[in-house]
């Protein structure tokens, strides 16, 4: 698949706020950590909201007709795109009854903020959820077709929100073995998945060159494609980026967005002054560019069956 | 009525009249233009509701030349009209057409990547997805002669390899193609149900290839300098 760079930023960016967001609603709500100042708590908000609305608006950048974009919310029944719409605006107001709590309450939230908070962060999940499912649910690309997808969306997020959580509570002075610790094991957990990942689609499956020509019992090879120049299939789904290039990204991944800020955390839980932790949200987030960029990069759509390649 | 085309992979030609036929009638049609791109440049490039590939099938000395010509399948199991989030795309339930409302399509991309055998084609300079309407503005129009009132690419293709008609009655010729010569649909495995279908290449005897003459000096020297005059 081509690589549309304002998908990668929007799942990237609005990825790693709704995770921000999930854990400030956690710390928060649930009491883990330590008592955040009103100006923490905001900072936190703040942050979290600013990414997810920068990702959305950046999500309309690859549409071809964006004065049409209102309508994505109608087939909520039956389409994963139109579900992430949903979720996404739905997820505003609740946020916005949390953030006015905060603001008006402090630390100290009423009821009605708190149900709030916790609907939103299930919202945000949720969210993170559909983004994975609309790559998931595709039977033509079997790089995409698997449960590791929407899995993978969400704990990246979870992850890299929580790598920026811990990096504005230091800002506050506020970011404490807790906030290492839940990183760590988050970075962890994400780290592996992404490694059976690789793992996993490194095994071929699914549809041939035969089965998509129906001749099941011969070999079967292309002539010709029928176009001298290039078409819209072969712009959309030729993209062919080398083995050469994934394999060297994939250790970039490793070391960028899992292993550096593992090493960040571990460095703080050891005493390092706790502001490094920006470090880590750097490398993080360049790490987690580097996977969304391979994720559409390495899928093969079956398409490609008919131009040429004997299986996807 | 389940609408679509049977065509034959042993007659077609590859000649590619079909699609020419197709953007003809297409292009002021319903969904029309049919954009095309730099279309006196280096490298043209446009929308196209058929494409025709060709491949070589089988080993030498068994093997034969294949033109396969595809265009949307019409699928009982759309999943382009599933994922698509504005309800552009739609499946007509009294003849099973699959169409692009043109005025409420965002231009995403997500059918043509829910669509295996690339039907889809966005047009760049409309921001909208196209894709074969079947002729729907063709084959109800009661203002042409009865035999007209199929798709473009079934009436020009100069090889009779393309049929029209309703795959749910037994009696109709496209049930009795299907059934005779045995057709068959492209990665059923995928499970979309596409309707159209495909009849597989008729057994032939193989031609011999005993007879071809053997290399000798004398036609090596000739082959050469054939080669070097041709230069």
């Amino acid at each position: 698949m081509h690589p549309a760079f304002s998908v990668i930023l929007f799942t990237v960016i609005s990825g790693a706020g709704y995770g921000l967001f999930l854990l400030l609603v956690a710390f928060h709500l649930a009491g883990i950590g330590p008592v955040m100042s009103h100006g923490e708590l905001i900072a936190h908000g703040v942050a979290a909201l600013g990414m997810i609305t920068v990702g959305l608006m950046l999500s309309t950048g690859h549409l071809a007709n964006k004065k049409n974009a209102w309508r994505s919310f109608m087939r909520f029944k039956t389409s994963w795109l139109s579900r992430e719409a949903v979720f996404a605006v739905l997820f505003y107001p609740f946020a916005a009854i949390y953030g006015l709590g905060v603001l008006v309450q402090g630390h100290e939230v009423g009821p009605l903020a708190a149900v709030a908070g916790a609907i939103a962060a299930v919202l945000a999940v949720v969210t993170l959820f559909s983004t994975g499912m609309i790559y998931g649910c595709l039977k033509t690309i079997r790089q995409w077709n698997t449960a590791l997808t929407p899995a993978n969306y969400i704990l990246l997020g979870v992850a890299t929100g929580a790598v920026a959580f811990a990096a504005i509570a230091s800002v506050f002075g506020n970011a404490t073995a807790m906030h290492a610790g839940v990183a760590i094991v988050l970075l962890l957990i994400a780290g592996v998945l992404k490694g059976i990942y690789y793992f996993w689609i490194s095994r071929v499956t699914g549809p041939t060159i035969n089965t998509a020509t129906t001749f099941n019992r011969a070999t079967v090879r292309l002539l010709d494609t029928g176009h001298t120049a290039g078409t819209f299939l072969t712009d959309e789904f030729g993209y062919d980026a080398g083995k050469n290039t994934t394999d060297t990204l994939k250790m970039g991944v490793f070391l960028l967005a899992f292993g550096t800020p593992i090493l960040v955390f571990a460095a703080i839980l050891s005493g390092v002054p706790a502001v490094v932790a920006w470090l880590g949200l750097v490398a993080a987030l360049v790490g987690v560019i580097m996977e969304r960029w391979l994720f559409f990069a390495e899928a093969r759509h079956v398409v490609r069956l008919y131009h040429g390649d004997q299986h996807t | 009525m389940r609408l679509g085309l049977v065509i034959d992979m042993d007659t077609c030609v590859g000649c590619h009249a079909c699609a020419v036929a197709c953007k003809q009638w297409n292009t002021s049609g319903t969904t029309g233009p049919l954009t095309d791109y730099r279309p006196y440049g280096e490298d043209p490039s446009g929308v196209w509701f058929n494409r025709i590939r060709h491949y070589e099938v089988g080993d030498y000395p068994n093997n034969k030349t294949v033109n396969i010509p595809m265009s949307c399948m019409h699928c009982e199991h759309a999943d382009c009209v599933n994922v698509c989030p504005t309800g552009a795309s739609y499946k007509r339930p009294e003849d099973g057409i699959v169409l692009v409302d043109q005025d409420k399509c965002m231009g995403c991309n997500y059918c043509a990547w829910a669509c295996p055998y690339g039907a889809r084609e966005l047009d760049r300079e409309d921001g909208v997805m196209k894709k074969c309407t079947l002729c729907v503005d063709r084959i109800y129009d009661e203002q042409l002669p009865p035999e007209e009132r199929q798709p473009a690419c079934v009436i020009t293709c100069p090889a009779h390899a393309r049929f029209f008609g309703d795959f749910d009655d037994d009696a109709s010729e496209v049930s009795r193609l299907i059934r005779e010569r045995g057709g068959v649909k492209q990665m059923p495995e995928l499970g979309y149900k596409p309707v159209n279908t495909y009849l597989p290449p008729r057994i032939t005897r193989s031609i011999p290839t005993d007879d071809v003459r053997a290399n000798t000096l004398i036609t090596s020297v000739k082959d050469w300098v054939n080669k070097m005059v041709a230069r």
